[in-house]
């Protein structure tokens, strides 16, 4: 069973070409085949983070507009035999490709691979209209930031508008520390909110920049907290079982008094 | 006790989180209001046809919207009435479910 996933989020910047560079990986290095599509037509991205820039020769615009086959479009890992990417055109605008071409390539594509992975470019408007078309389901990248919070709820609506199953929520960049202060909205603060259910959560991780700067995913190395969350990920959307990180609970001075009296709160 | 200690470790009331999640709440409020043109007109026609049984009203000044308060949305309609309607409801046998439109 193939799955093609969105991942998208409305507001820029908030994780979506990091998740969908990571969550591949991941899934890759569980044995599945999986081929990323960089829906961001004029602002690619997905590639550098991969470090497969240098590997480019055509590009999903010549595939859509018949300059080459699908197959020559498809940009093999450096580690993996089994994870592939279709990257965007850097010269060409949204409008170079519609929601029916979408739909038509992101259906070859499922019938070769196990998981097609579309990393959206931020906003509402074509670019996103057309991350969204040949979609199964739809991830949402948040991070605790009113206006990120806001915008996801606004993608939830449009979502449900075109009739997708409900969107599952991954919530990036959270700092244990401020959320413990009550200086950061936590998980529960943003489930609460939008009510979905939540995919992930990763924190914020100097290890991010780290692997980017390398284009390297960090999925890839174990010491990084943020690789655990992404593999963790992997698995659930595998349909594994497994435990969030707990990043939300007070720990620390103040978790340990409240324990010490019983406290609810 | 221990209500003193987080206010001065976590100056609980002010935590900028709580501020944000109440912004949140408010400005979703809002955003949620909005309904589908297409939705919208299917509202009106329906709000049209069910008091026409009872109230002779003037279609084209009527005026419905959504109107936001500080934190609750109502759905405001304001609907001129030429005249009220007497005897059997039009339509006669068109039931319009138990208890509902027994006119006198
Ligand atoms: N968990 C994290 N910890 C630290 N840095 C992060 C984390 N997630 C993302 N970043 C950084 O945030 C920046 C934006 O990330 P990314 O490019 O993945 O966002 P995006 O949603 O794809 O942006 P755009 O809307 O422009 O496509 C990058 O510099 C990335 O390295
Ligand atoms: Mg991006």
């Amino acid at each position: 069973m193939s799955e093609v996933i969105v991942i998208t989020s409305g507001k820029g910047g908030v994780g979506k070409t990091t998740t969908s560079a990571n969550l591949g990986a991941a899934l890759a290095s569980l044995g599945k085949s999986v081929v990323l599509i960089d829906a961001d037509i004029g602002l690619r991205n997905l590639d550098v983070v991969m470090g497969l820039e240098n590997r480019i020769v055509y590009h999903l615009v010549d595939v859509v507009e018949g300059y080459c086959r699908l197959n020559q479009a498809l940009i093999k890992d450096k580690r993996f035999d089994n994870l592939c990417l279709l990257p965007a055109a850097q010269t060409k605008d949204k409008t170079a490709v519609t929601p029916d071409q979408m739909r038509q390539l992101c259906k070859e594509l499922k019938a070769e691979f196990d998981f097609v992975l579309v990393d959206s470019p931020a906003g509402i408007e074509q670019g996103f209209k057309n991350a969204i078309a040949g979609a199964d389901t739809a991830i949402i990248v948040a991070t605790p930031e009113v206006s990120s919070v806001r915008d996801a709820d606004r993608i939830i609506g449009l979502l449900e508008a075109e009739s997708m199953p409900p969107p599952r929520l991954i919530c990036n960049r959270i700092r244990p520390a401020m959320v413990r202060r009550g200086d950061m909205l936590g998980i529960s603060d943003i489930l609460d909110i939008l009510a979905i259910e939540l995919l992930g959560v990763v924190p914020d991780d100097e290890s991010i920049v780290v692997s980017t700067n390398r284009g390297e995913p960090a999925a890839l190395s174990q010491g990084s907290r943020a690789g655990v969350a992404f593999r963790n990920i992997a698995r659930r959307v595998l349909g594994e079982d497994v435990p969030f990180m707990n990043l939300d609970e007070t720990n620390g001075f103040l978790g340990r008094l409240k324990r010490m009296f019983g406290s609810t709160r | 006790m221990l209500e003193l200690i987080q206010r001065l470790f976590l100056r609980e009331g002010s935590a900028s989180k709580d501020v944000a999640k109440e912004r949140l709440r408010m400005v979703l409020v809002h955003d949620r209001a909005t309904v589908a043109p297409h939705v919208w007109e299917a509202l009106k026609v329906d709000l049209i046809r069910v008091i026409s049984r009872y109230l002779d009203i003037d279609e084209a000044s009527m005026d419905v919207q959504l109107q936001t308060e500080k934190d609750a949305v109502a759905l405001v309609a304001s609907i001129p009435v030429r005249r009220v309607k007497r005897g059997p409801l039009p339509g006669g046998g068109e039931a319009l479910g138990p208890g509902v439109g027994a006119a006198p």
